[in-house]
């Protein structure tokens, strides 16, 4: 019972970090149409001369301006997007009998120690997997030293040291069951999971 | 609709609780003895007694177990030698029950060629352990034959993964009166016998990572041995049952420490950088041999229990993994991991000669029989995980498949005092 109330909270808590972060990408978002239609505004043809040479000046001023927020824009919103999306990956991989995960995941992992960096009443557990070619202890020693790696590089990306824990299981719970590569490869790995401050 | 699913639940339990085991044998002995178990007059259905007789003898591989065909002398005096031609040894039982569910079972073991009584005994137990009673008589008959104790009566642990629950078992050596001593959502690890046999240690994640927890049979009391942070596992008694090594992560890798069983004088033994674990002890108690893969890859390594030097004893092509003594300390054994295939593998320290016993492909986890002459490990059989032993020439086989479940980190527990 008290697990289960223990995970509602960490559920809501994880919706409330991540919400302000989705409100500012909903907000940015319809905020470049709206540039562009003022720019469409001021291009319009108009009859007086003064005003005429203003809005000249103004198209020339105004649509690059413009244009130029409306690209950072774009581009704040994506990389919100972006982050969000590595955010929401929680898993990195690693080789046989290799304990630093594979380079591709580095960007994950900067993404979760950043935000771990930027919210330090989170707190966050780094749990180590092997595949099971090994013994179970040697696996739940690999385990652990994939746990530990991950969470130095969170800590180098920005996280507290104290906000991060590790744990090991070894080859116990495995996400893929089959004996080749495919399965092992996806049996290797870390998981973040994030947790509330206690 | 609910009645038939309450009904389907009872019907899983009972088949559950029953825990029936085939066991398929190959392979034989260079030789094999011929021996005849007559069924013992007296013994009822429930109580097979020189059935479980005959099974634990004919699971060596020494012996060729002869059907008596009606021949049924009823003691020594009466057995017509003329008629057992081709049979060295001949076992003649009689079971009677008395009041308060106790039972008698008075045996003789018959030698057929000299002609002569090898063994009489009296044996007697509760009804419920009948099996017991047929271990112990298979124990005497084997040493007699063989001059060296049998182990029919020592238990084994193991774990056994049954979708998402496990449970620590404890059973009889031939995998049957099974005891869970534990069960867990999570996952359970690495037992460890005491050396009499009264306690187990092992590593469960019951509060959410890996800690030791030592659990006395009998009473099922239990203590949390380590849960320092990190990992704490790897369970290894010392012979003399004074103290533990056990493997920890709390100053980051997963290192050696000692500590006394009543978790006293806890203190560090190996200083790398790199993975050590799965520590044991020499039956003399002096050194340990570890796993550790300081050296590139895992191998098996031995040091002094006082730290110091470790000594490489591996040097296969592939990985090496648990390390196990033979009860003389000539032997080691441990699981090879190459070309892809985990095999069992027999290292003597002498001859530093290497004997593969197994190449099921999957064999992990060994453990000597206390008499030395079978070693126990973990296979796949049919993509589940199953109990198997290896005479430790590599001439028998034998595969212990249970009922339901993934059976995994088996352990051959001690000799036992003698039921009497």
């Amino acid at each position: 019972m008290n697990k289960l109330i223990l995970g509602m909270i960490t559920v809501s808590l994880l919706a409330a970090c991540s919400s302000p972060a989705q409100k500012e990408t909903t907000s940015t978002a319809p905020a470049a149409p709206q540039a562009s239609t003022a720019a469409d505004t001021s291009a319009t043809p108009t009859s007086a001369a003064d005003s005429n040479v203003a809005a000249t000046s103004n198209m020339a001023a105004d649509p690059a301006a413009a244009d130029a927020a409306a690209a950072k824009a774009k581009a704040d919103a994506d990389a919100k997007a972006a982050e969000l999306a590595l955010l929401d990956k929680r898993t990195v991989y690693f080789d046989t009998d290799i304990d630093v995960f594979h380079d591709a995941d580095k960007e994950i992992i900067m993404a979760h120690g950043k935000n771990l960096g930027k919210v330090f009443l989170l707190k966050a557990r780094v749990a180590g997997y092997a595949d099971e070619r090994g013994s179970s202890e040697y696996n739940l020693a690999l385990g652990q030293r994939r746990a530990q790696n991950t969470k130095k590089a969170l800590v180098a990306a920005g996280a507290k040291e104290g906000q991060i824990s590790t744990v090991s299981y070894g080859e116990e719970k495995a996400v893929a069951t089959g004996h080749d590569e495919s399965a092992w490869a996806q049996n290797r790995r870390a998981e973040i999971s994030y947790d509330i401050a206690k | 609709m609910l009645r038939i699913s309450v009904f389907a639940f009872l019907l899983c339990l009972t088949r559950f609780a029953q825990a029936e085991l085939s066991i398929e044998i190959t392979g034989a002995g260079e030789h094999q003895t011929p021996v005849s178990v007559i069924r013992f007059a007296g013994e009822d259905e429930t109580q097979r007694i020189s059935e479980v007789v005959s099974k634990d003898l004919a699971r060596t591989g020494l012996f060729k177990l002869i059907d008596p065909a009606g021949r049924a002398p009823k003691d020594a005096r009466s057995v017509k030698y003329a008629e057992w031609n081709g049979v060295e040894a001949l076992l003649i039982g009689s079971v009677t029950q008395q009041a308060g569910d106790k039972l008698v079972v008075t045996f003789q073991l018959v030698d057929t060629v000299r002609r002569s009584e090898l063994l009489k005994l009296t044996v007697s137990s509760n009804k419920q352990q009948s099996r017991a009673i047929a271990h112990h008589i298979a124990d005497r008959v084997y040493e007699r034959l063989t001059g060296t104790p049998g182990v029919f009566s020592t238990r084994i642990a193991y774990v056994n993964r049954h979708e998402g629950n496990y449970r620590l078992v404890v059973a009889d050596s031939d995998g049957f009166g099974e005891q869970a001593l534990l069960s867990s959502k999570e996952p359970i690890m690495s037992p460890a016998w005491s050396p009499d046999g009264t306690r187990i240690a092992y590593v469960s994640f019951e509060q959410g990572r890996a800690m030791v927890f030592v659990q006395t049979l009998s009473t099922r009391e239990r203590v949390l041995m380590a849960a320092f942070p990190g990992s704490n596992s790897a369970p290894a008694w010392s012979p003399d049952g004074s103290q533990l090594a056990l493997v920890l992560t709390r100053d980051n890798s997963s290192q050696l420490y000692l500590v006394g069983v009543d978790g006293s004088d806890l203190r560090r033994i190996t200083f790398s950088d790199t993975i050590d674990t799965e520590p044991t002890f020499s039956p003399d108690g002096k050194s340990l041999l570890f796993t550790s893969d300081r050296g590139g890859s895992p191998q098996i390594y031995s040091m002094s229990i006082d730290g110091g030097r470790a000594t490489r004893l591996t040097f296969e092509s592939g990985n090496s993994f648990s390390p196990r003594y033979s009860p003389d300390g000539k032997n080691v054994v441990y699981s090879l991991y190459s070309g892809g295939t985990f095999s069992i593998v027999v290292h003597d320290l002498e001859s530093k000669q290497v004997q593969y016993l197994t190449s099921n492909a999957r064999d992990k986890k060994p453990s000597f029989a206390p008499n030395g002459k079978l070693v126990l490990f973990a296979t796949e059989s049919s993509g589940r995980g199953i109990l198997a032993t290896v005479s430790s020439d590599g001439r028998v086989k034998q595969k212990m498949v249970a009922q339901s479940g993934d059976i995994r980190e088996p352990v051959w527990g001690p000799f036992i005092k003698a039921m009497n």
